[in-house]
């Protein structure tokens, strides 16, 4: 175990010395192993995700790259048997400890999900919920809150006339720009998202890839796409996984116009996957 | 990381663990309750569990009360109860999930089903004396009794009943169709076979609600001290619930400890009616996967 | 072989006739069978048709509103009979009352707690010990609360009757718990994992999914399981009878006799009222209220779990 961290740390501190205008990172991954039961879903994974940068992360179906994302805010543990080994520390801070509480990781993470899940509330509820939860309880706050971050997610002149209506009445795009919405509520240094546009038609994709490019000054965005036009479009960084562990990760030009690895080339040109 | 944040984020996650613990605390009193139940009912009645205790008649002397004509009394009520309730039962069920067109009397009949199931069993007591008792001049006989509960545990096997017919997959159907059966024939041959293990556990838990059931049988007049045993469906009879009750009354301690006894049989019949149900629904559930 | 036998010929036509035959019999059946389903129409018109008839005789013999007002009940007073159903009903609502309040607090906890916080582990020996409760007959509750709870709650409570509202309406309450905690259960369980994932991603904790998220999804059908509880409540019959007494009683005391609508039924068919007297009549005017009330707390916990139904 020992050596394998040692090493594991040489080779992060390899990367960000090759790479030395990359900015700190956030999130630091080293050998990360995960199980779900006896399946060996994540095998090694050395991965940093850098400030105010959108990584993209790609691969086939079943690579482990949702569940690599999903570890991040350790949401991956509500399925019960789940084994994790190795480091991930989030601003210098452990997060598979004991001492790092998921509900304090996760007031830092965002997250936005593959389908749109807004709560049966009305819009105005679902963007105050986070801080609500939080103890913000000042009125003029929340509704202070709840403007700027629908204004962020340029969704404020669609719905500022019926803040209080149900959520559900907002087209799937809308839905998912609420959610996005909802999650910068609380202000998060991160926003996971998972394959966040597989169930938006093409001018809701695009809504939404605008939305991330004019968010991404504020807040690093770690996102899963099946998409790589998609990746190519919004990302500065790209990981590709295959079964569970990373073939190859560099800036997103670099990655699509000259891979290193043949498996990247192969998938990125669309010969497998 | 913020130490505001962070200490708001400990008070929270103590609320949590808190909450858990009242929430399960809530659970394990229902689980403490039923052993104190049982505990309690057991240890008084299981001394007079004897052969006498089954093969005595019941008696206005606490130590020779027994339960041979409640037995025989309950026994005689299932026979009538479990035909008849079972005959309507599935020939509803049949009709609703594979005849009946989706118009306003389907719907009607539905509604009323499921009002039916809602109607207290004191109500359905109310129902076989005016008109099983009274009206059809059955006096207060197993006959009167069954028919009344039957009607009592009818919307429970329908249900049940509808919900295993609805389970029986569709491909089954169309085999059974393209091999040029007759919609009866699909029926009888390939829908019931698959569904019964479902029906018969629905229909087994009915049959024991209609066991355990009291307030219909004082309302119909069902006696308790019975000297001898039914002779037919028009004998008059005694039950194993209504025997409990009477005894349950009664201010000497020592009936307080026949009903014990008493409550005991009956649970040990629910129970073994359970194992059963359990058993079958195994079974089904093991015939649809293979 | 070109020609076919007579033999043949006549064996064809039996078949063919026998296939019509069954063709006959496949048409008749859905009328047979809608004939049989029918009954259960018949059933329930009989049961209002039987209960209105005699409750009109009823009033033919009492006063509409003397029954409906009256404060006093005592149908078995040989100088002054008198039938105000009240007590009876201020009975029954004590009894309704006390079984709510222990019932539902302890029945949603139970169902939260399996829903959102138990192992399938625990699940999985929780829920059958619930069936198992949901399955024991009346009559065991009847007997214990005389026995167990009224000794027991005498103890903390001494000048407490032996035939009492509280052990009662507390013995009911255990008795529709199991009724709450399923339904609820199974309310709760069917909101959708993904409201639970969304509130979890913001940092919430399970106790603030589950009260913001979760139960507010599930409030239509939670309310309705605590409609049909409160229903069975109303038409449960052996454990007022054999816990509660039978004393007619206006006032809100909780420790001494009352009298519910349902132990009154009870009351008369183990007495010896004959036929056609006031006294009979006055239990299917009872047993009308009682049917009344039940049909339509039942009809709007329906109501309220389809129209209130939330689309996720």
């Amino acid at each position: 175990m020992t050596t394998t961290l040692v090493r594991n740390d040489k080779e992060t501190q390899f990367r960000v010395m090759k790479n030395e205008n990359w900015q700190k990172p956030v999130y630091e991954t080293n050998g990360l192993n995960l199980w779900y039961g006896t399946a060996h879903a994540l095998k090694n994974i050395d991965l940093s995700i850098n400030e105010k940068e959108v990584t993209a992360i790609i691969g086939p179906s079943g690579c482990g790259k949702s569940t690599y994302l999903k570890t991040l805010n350790r949401m991956v543990e509500t399925v019960g048997g789940v084994t994790i080994s190795g480091n991930v520390t989030f601003m210098g801070n452990n997060i598979l400890g004991k001492s790092m509480p998921v509900e304090l990781l996760r007031s830092k993470v965002g997250m936005v999900f593959q389908k749109p899940n807004p709560f049966p509330k009305s819009i105005y509820e679902n963007v105050a919920f986070g801080p609500k939860i939080h103890g913000v309880r000042n009125k003029a706050i929340l509704d202070i809150i709840v403007e700027d971050s629908l204004r962020k997610a340029a969704l404020w002149d669609e719905v500022k006339d019926r803040l209080h209506k149900s959520a559900y009445g907002l087209s799937g795009g809308q839905q998912q720009r609420l959610c996005i919405a909802r999650c910068l509520a609380v202000d998060p240094e991160v926003i996971l998202m998972d394959e966040p546009t597989s169930a938006l038609d093409p001018v809701s994709t695009h809504k939404v890839e605008e939305l991330i490019r004019s968010i991404k000054n504020d807040v690093t965005i770690a996102i899963v796409t099946h998409n790589m036009q998609q990746a190519s479009r919004i990302s500065d960084r790209t990981a590709f996984f295959l079964n569970g562990e990373i073939v190859e990760c560099d800036r997103t030009s670099t990655l699509f116009s000259t891979p290193t690895d043949e498996r990247t080339d192969d998938y990125i040109n669309g010969r497998f996957g | 990381m913020d130490h505001n944040l962070q200490a708001k984020i400990s008070r929270r996650i103590a609320k949590d663990s808190a909450m858990k613990w009242l929430f399960g605390s809530a659970a394990a009193i229902l689980v403490a309750v039923i052993a104190f139940l049982f505990y309690g009912i057991g240890a008084d009645g299981v001394d007079r569990l004897n052969l006498s205790f089954f093969t005595n008649f019941g008696s206005r002397f606490p130590e020779k009360a027994g339960l041979k004509a409640a037995l025989v009394g309950t026994l005689a009520l299932m026979a009538v109860v479990i035909p008849v309730s079972m005959f309507i039962g599935l020939c509803s069920a049949i009709y609703l999930e594979e005849y009946a067109p989706k118009n306003k009397w389907t719907a009607f009949i539905e509604m009323n089903i499921s009002n039916l199931a809602g109607v207290p069993s004191v109500v359905f007591g109310l129902l076989g004396l005016t008109v099983f008792v009274r009206a059809m001049s059955l006096g207060n006989s197993i006959l009167a009794a069954g028919l009344t509960m039957s009607l009592l545990i009818l919307p429970i096997i329908i249900v049940a009943s509808q919900e295993a017919i609805r389970s029986v997959p569709d491909a089954l159907r169309e085999a059974s169709y393209g091999m040029g059966a007759t919609k009866w024939q699909t029926i009888l041959h390939v829908i019931l076979p698959s569904a019964i293990g479902s029906i018969l556990t629905g229909s087994i838990l009915s049959f024991s609600r209609a066991i355990g059931e009291t307030a219909p049988l004082i309302v119909l007049g069902i006696p308790v001290i019975v000297q001898f045993l039914p002779t037919g469906p028009l004998s008059t009879f005694t039950a194993l619930p209504m025997q409990i009750y009477d005894w349950a009354k009664r201010p000497q301690p020592a009936f307080a400890d026949a009903a014990s006894a008493g409550i005991i049989v009956l649970l040990i019949m629910l129970v073994t009616m359970n194992a059963f149900a359990i058993y079958f629904r195994n079974r089904s559930e093991k015939k649809l996967k293979n | 072989m070109s020609s076919i036998q007579p033999s043949e010929k006549a064996r064809t036509r039996d078949i063919i006739a026998a296939a019509k035959k069954k063709e006959r019999f496949g048409k008749l059946v859905p009328y047979l069978l809608l004939a049989v389903t029918s009954l259960t129409v018949l059933a329930t018109f009989g049961i209002v048709y039987t209960l209105l008839k005699e409750t009109f005789t009823f009033f033919t013999h009492i006063n509409i509103s003397d029954f409906v007002f009256g404060t006093e009940w005592a149908p078995f007073s040989n100088a002054d009979p008198s039938f105000g159903v009240l007590p009876l009903l201020i009975g029954t609502l004590k009894i309704a009352l006390i079984a709510i309040l222990i019932g539902v607090p302890a029945g949603l906890a139970c169902a939260i707690f399996l829903s959102e916080y138990a192992s399938p582990k625990v699940k999985k020996i929780v829920k059958p010990i619930i069936e198992l409760l949901a399955g024991i007959p009346t009559i065991v509750y009847g007997f214990f609360a005389l026995t167990f709870v009224t000794p027991l709650l005498q103890t903390i409570i001494p000048q407490l009757k032996l035939f009492n509202a509280l052990s009662a309406g507390i013995v009911v309450g255990i008795m529709i718990l199991p009724m709450i905690v399923s339904l609820s259960e199974d309310a709760l369980s069917s909101v959708p994992a993904s409201f639970r994932d969304g509130s979890y991603a913001l940092g919430s904790t399970k106790f603030e999914t589950a009260i913001r998220v979760v139960v507010p999804a599930a409030t239509s059908g939670i309310a309705a399981s605590i409609i049909l509880a409160t229903s069975r409540a109303i038409g449960e019959t052996m454990i007022v009878s054999l816990a509660a007494g039978s004393t007619p009683a206006f006032n809100l005391d909780l420790t001494g006799s009352i009298q519910t609508m349902t132990s009154y039924i009870v009351q008369v068919a183990t007495g010896d009222a004959g036929y056609g007297t006031t006294i009979y009549y006055s239990i299917y005017a009872v047993g009308f209220m009682l049917f009344l009330f039940t049909f339509l707390m039942n009809r709007a916990a329906l109501y309220i779990k389809t129209k209130f139904r939330e689309e996720y």
